[in-house]
Order: C-alpha cells, then structure tokens, then sequence
C-alpha cells in the first residue's frame, strides 16, 4: 500500500527527515515510536503534504501512485488520512458545513453524486455516536472552543466519516484521559478492516494497549533505527529510548 | 481654488434655479440658496480633505451627466423591470427610480405613519417636514452634503408616530433607470417618534448600462426609547459612482443596527455620522464590502458620544480581490460628559490578491476618563494553516478559499435581524465568490 524510499525532508531549512525507509502493506498497523523531535510529526506531514514540508529526497508510492506529487486534496481523497496532533479552529466554518465539503468532495473524486442532506445527516449522526461527538459541536465553527479532548474526538469522527485507506494518528493520544482514551481506540478499531492500514504516532505504549500494532518502528534523528513486534513498545515503555541511542542505531 | 470641476455645477444651478424650485417643495427650497454659497466656497473635497482622503471626488463629477431637474417621468415600471424581493421576506415595498418617488399607493401601514415622496409630504405636512429637514446633514461643512442640499428635489420621507410599531420591514428598492449617463441627488429623511419601532432596508440597483452619479443623504432621527434597524444594500454595477451621507441622531434609551452591505458596486463612498445624545443610547453600526475588479468601498463613520452612559459597537469587514479598493475611516469622538461610555470598533480586510489595497485608519478621540473604548484593525490574508486542513480533508482549495471568504462575511452578516434577509445575504455572498452572475434569481432583466 505505501512505500516510503530514502525519504528526507526539510523544515524551515532544517534537514529533519534523514532517510525514512518504511512499507506498509494492506491490513497492518504500524505504530512509530520515538522522543520529542525525532521527526514523527514531520513524517505525518509530509505524507498528507503540508506545504510547509520540503521533501528533498526520496519517493513515497501510495496505491501504485507517486504520493509526492498530489495536491493534499487529491491525497485526502485517494484515501490518506491524518489525523492531527494540532487540530485547527477555523472560526466561522461550521462542523456541519465543513464535513459536508469534505465527503462531497471526496464523493465526487470517486464519480458519485453528492449526499442529499437527510442522507448526510443520518451518516453524520451514526458516525457521532460512534465517537460519542457532543452533537452540539457540529453546529459550531471547527474546532472553536473545543476541548482537547473534543478536538481529538473530532478528528476521530471525521476519519469515521471520510473512511480512508490509509490513517495517520498523529499524538491522537495526546490531552486524553483515559475513558476519552478508550472511545478513540474504540473507534480506530471499528474503522479497521482487512482493506486499511494506519499508522499510530505515539510517544507511549498507552495507546497500543487498545490499538494492537502489527510493527512497532523507532524513530530517531530523522531515521528509523530499530523495527519490531508489539513486543519492543512494551520493551520502549520500560527502558526508555537511551539504549537504542546507545546501540548506536543498528 | 481650482473650481474647474465646479463651474459647470455652479452655471447649472445658477440657470435652473426655477426649475429645480418648481419640482421641488418650498421647505426643500428653504435651504438651497444656503447650501449652493456653501458648495461654491467649499468645492469637491479634495484629497487634502481628511474625510475624503481615500476616495477623490472631482473626477467623478468631470463628465457631464443629464439630470432630470424637470422631473420628466422616467418610462418605468418598477414592478416589472424588478420583482427582485428577498424571497420569504413579507415586507412594505416602495420603489425610487432615481431620485424619484415612485407613486404607487403602500399598503399595510399602521395608522398616522408616513412613507412616501419626500416632496409631496413636505407639501402636505410642512410643519412635520420643516422641523426635520437638513437639521442635521451638515451642509456648511461637507461639500457633497451642500451639494446634495443645493440639487435635490425628492426622496422619502418616512415617519413613525409616538410608540408605533411597523412589524413588517420596510423595503425601499431604489432603481438608477436612465437611457442617457444621469445624476440624481436622493433624499431621505426618517423621523421615529419616542417608543416608536421600524426596519428599514434600502436596496440600491441599477438597471441601465449607463454611467450613474448619485450623491444621496439621509437624515435619522430616532426617538427616546426607539428602535431603528437600518440596512442599505448596493448592487450596482461598475459604472456606478455612489456618495452616501447617513446623519443618525439618537435620543435616550435608545437602540439604532446599521449596516451597509456592498456586494457590488463602481464606486462607493458611504459616510456616517452617529450622534448618540440621549442616555443609554446604543447604536450597532456594521457594514461589509466584497469588491473585485477595480471597485472602490470607502466607509467613513463618526461616532458621537455626547452624554453618559452609551454605547456603540462598530464592525466592518472587506473582502477585495483583483485591483479593488477598499478605506475604512472610524472616528470614536467621545466628549468630556460622555463618562461611563462603552465602545467598540473592529475592522478586519483580507486582501486576496497582491494588488487589492486596504486603508484602515482607526480613530479615538476621548475628554472623559471613566470609559472603556477599544478597537482594532487588522488587513491580512486567509488562513494558511486552516486552508491546509480544509485540504487535507479533501476540500480543494479553491472551495476553501471560498469557504473561508465567506465564514469571514458571516459575522457581519449574522447581525441581520430579519431572517430572510439573512438567508438570502448568505446567498448572495455566496454566489459574489463563486463568481456566479450578481443578479437575483427573481429579476426579470437578469433573465
């Protein structure tokens, strides 16, 4: 499903990715894992293609497809998801108009015909419980005066509802008590089917605890030094990260 | 002073005096000599003229355009060239082609209201009119206002007795209609007695493909404890030039929503003027322009707090594309009795293209120590981070530039207190983004 090759990428003309190799393949989850700065966001970031990114070596194939060449929103709606560990208020954009947007441009993407409203509403309504979405916050501006918790939540409910292929949980973890914790998981795992892979960006074994990873993948200094089973979060979790440091990244 | 511009106004009043007394009516003749020297010795404001800094107003006035100082009748019927209503919006509708009133009885108003022609009302109840007209348009002072004051022979007049409510709001359609380039001086004066209640929305259209010049000034007076929702809408075309003075005189207690909605125009400069005189007096005074092309939206307000314990609360946005022009002048004058005042003023431009400018100038003058006053100012672009995360939902980016335009409107809009009016702006804006044709779906020229 995705192969990433040799993959470096700048920030602010900081080199920060320094050649991420990875594939993923249908049905897997991969978690990565890895200290503050180590390059994970950056790795969400490029894939979706935020434009404030620079990729400035290497390939990534999603689909049979050169990733790096489509605009974000043909990415979205070719199937990648991220969800993001900062998620953005945008003031006077409702939820509701907002989704409505996002799925018919996706449905049009797709050659279908948009949702009628009755039918949106009703997919919006499954998909918020789901999630267990307030269903006040849809008729208010994104993200605006959301909790974090809320804001987490949100992008759960908008991967329920675009359905991706492919989903990034970007720190989704992050700001999360444990009960708000478990509905995120809940919701990963209902999403999950032997057709879609994710990718889970974590700092803590936390997460993995509801969302069982295929891989687990430690990043560090924009590289991926050390690839294993479930077993090595749990070996992360209790030794911390200054042994792989210390094996030099092997 | 280079009166060039000037001369040929000043030789046609000279000739046409009798003709411009003849169609008007003695209490609107009062004050035209007056207000002439005063244009003569004013002339066009000049860009040296601090109001008028940001829009240039002789060149508008070189070319020659007709004016109907005869009051020909103009062949129209305003009902058929336009049924353009807000649709869902049960309202009183009275039609100005021009200047003029268009006579046609209006239905559905409560005992002892007025609302017709400004001059037959003046003919009729000299009294009423006398006590109010060019009382508070200041015409020793403002060249446009001694020039509107100096021409004008028709208009509106629209009076509310003591603790009268109109329910339904009050549509005045005013058409610009002309086969040859043509200039008109509308008047409007709206008196509501204490206690009284009325909305009014004027819709400023053009229907011609001429050059118009309209210089129009209205005159507000709002009793103690009476409520006025006022909005003046322009969709004109690009060869419309429009200066607009809006003088509000405000009594106790009372509760005044302005707004003034440019969604298309030429050019437009909208000026003003609130003076709240009584206690507890609140104005809102709102106003949005969406401008492309090279058009031109100046709003110049003055808000007057005289006395203690008002409030004002002032919010304008623009959205300019392509060439266009957008100035915002906001003046909070709050003078040594004015204690105890709140006030607010906001103004935010995003500017879509490199070449749109932005002038915004927020001023404050205050003599009193006990008040709170803020404001803001801000000329930006949209969103990065939000459009990438529109984006990165699927969203393309023109439909979330678009989308981020019009949630930017949307807080000017959402302070419409009629709700089909509300509705129909939204779609209005809506299509103004898209691009779609600027005409309303119900109008029989657009079809």
């Amino acid at each position: 499903m995705l192969k990433i090759k040799d993959l470096h990428a700048n920030v602010d003309g900081h080199e920060i990715l320094k050649g991420i190799n990875l594939e993923i393949k249908k049905g897997e989850t991969h978690a990565i894992m890895g200290p503050n700065g180590s390059g994970k966001s950056t790795l969400g970031n490029v894939l979706v293609g935020n434009p404030n990114y620079e990729v400035t070596q290497g390939s990534v194939e999603y689909l049979g497809k050169n990733l790096l060449e489509l605009d974000p929103e043909a990415r979205s709606c070719e199937g990648l998801f991220l969800s993001f560990q900062y998620p953005v208020e945008i003031p006077g954009v409702s939820m509701t108009k907002f989704m409505r947007a996002a799925l018919n441009q996706h449905r049009t993407y797709k050659g279908l015909e948009p949702l009628s409203a009755s039918d949106f509403l009703k997919l919006v309504k499954e998909k918020r419980e789901m999630v267990k979405l307030d269903s006040k916050l849809l008729s208010r501006s994104v993200n605006e005066g959301f909790s974090g918790g809320e804001k987490k939540r949100n992008e759960i409910f908008q991967m329920a509802v675009l359905e991706p292929t492919l989903a990034i949980m970007d720190e989704t973890d992050s700001g999360l008590d444990i009960d708000a914790l478990r509905i995120v998981a809940d919701g990963v795992n209902q999403l999950s089917s032997p057709e879609r892979s994710q990718i889970i960006i974590t700092h803590y074994q936390r997460l993995l605890d509801y969302i069982k990873p295929d891989f687990v993948h430690v990043l560090l200094g924009g590289r991926i030094v050390k690839s294993g089973g479930p077993e090595l979060a749990l070996e992360l979790e209790s030794r911390g990260y200054d042994w792989i440091k210390q094996e030099g990244g092997k | 002073m280079n009166m060039k511009v000037e001369q040929q106004y000043i030789t046609l009043f000279k000739e046409s005096r009798d003709l411009l007394d003849n169609n008007s009516a003695p209490v609107m003749n009062k004050y035209r000599q007056e207000a002439f020297d005063n244009f003569e010795r004013l002339g066009f404001p000049s860009k040296k003229v601090e109001e008028y800094k940001y829009t240039p107003v002789s060149k508008y006035f070189e070319q020659e355009y007709g004016l109907n100082l005869s009051r020909l009748d103009i062949p129209s019927k305003p009902r058929d060239l336009f049924s353009c209503d807000v649709p869902g919006m049960d309202s009183i509708q009275a039609f100005l082609v021009n200047d003029l009133f268009h006579q046609e009885a209006v239905k559905g108003l409560p005992k002892g209201v007025l609302l017709g022609s400004l001059k037959e009302l003046a003919e009729t109840h000299p009294e009423l009119v006398e006590k109010y007209y060019a009382k508070i348009a200041n015409h020793s002072k403002d060249a446009i206002v001694s020039f509107n004051t100096a021409f004008a022979q028709d208009g509106l007049l629209l009076y509310v007795p003591k603790n009268t409510i109109i329910e339904q709001p009050i549509q005045l359609i005013n058409l610009l209609r002309s086969d040859v380039d043509l200039m008109s001086n509308r008047r409007i004066l709206i008196v509501l007695e204490e206690g009284a209640q009325a909305k009014v929305l004027i819709c400023n259209h053009t229907i011609d493909q001429v050059n118009f010049i309209q210089t129009g000034v209205t005159e507000v007076f709002v009793g103690a404890n009476a409520q006025l929702d006022f909005y003046e809408l322009e969709e004109t075309h690009t060869q419309t030039v429009r200066f607009n003075n809006l003088t509000v005189h405000q009594q106790a207690d009372s509760n005044v929503l302005l707004n003034n909605m440019t969604l298309h125009n030429g050019v437009t400069r909208n000026s003003t003027e609130v003076v709240l005189k009584g206690k507890g007096a609140h104005i809102d005074c709102h106003g949005m322009a969406v401008e492309d092309q090279n058009q031109h939206v100046d709003n110049t307000t003055l808000i007057d707090h005289t006395v203690a314990h008002c409030t004002s609360n002032e919010l304008f946005k623009y959205v300019l594309d392509d060439h266009s022009v957008g100035a915002f002048t906001g003046m909070i004058l709050v003078r040594p009795d004015a204690q105890q005042t709140n006030s607010q003023q906001t103004n935010r431009a995003l500017c879509v293209t490199r070449d749109a400018k932005m002038y915004a100038r927020p001023q404050l003058e205050i003599y009193a120590d006990d008040v709170r006053c803020g404001h803001g100012a801000t000329v930006g672009q949209l969103d990065e981070t939000a459009l990438f995360y529109m984006q990165a939902r699927g969203i393309s980016e023109r439909e979330a530039r678009l989308l981020l335009m019009f949630a930017f409107v949307n807080e000017v809009i959402d302070t419409i207190s009629i709700d089909a009016l509300k509705e129909r702006l939204h779609t209005l804006v809506e299509q103004r983004f898209r691009g779609e044709v600027q005409k309303c779906s119900e109008c029989s020229i657009c079809k």
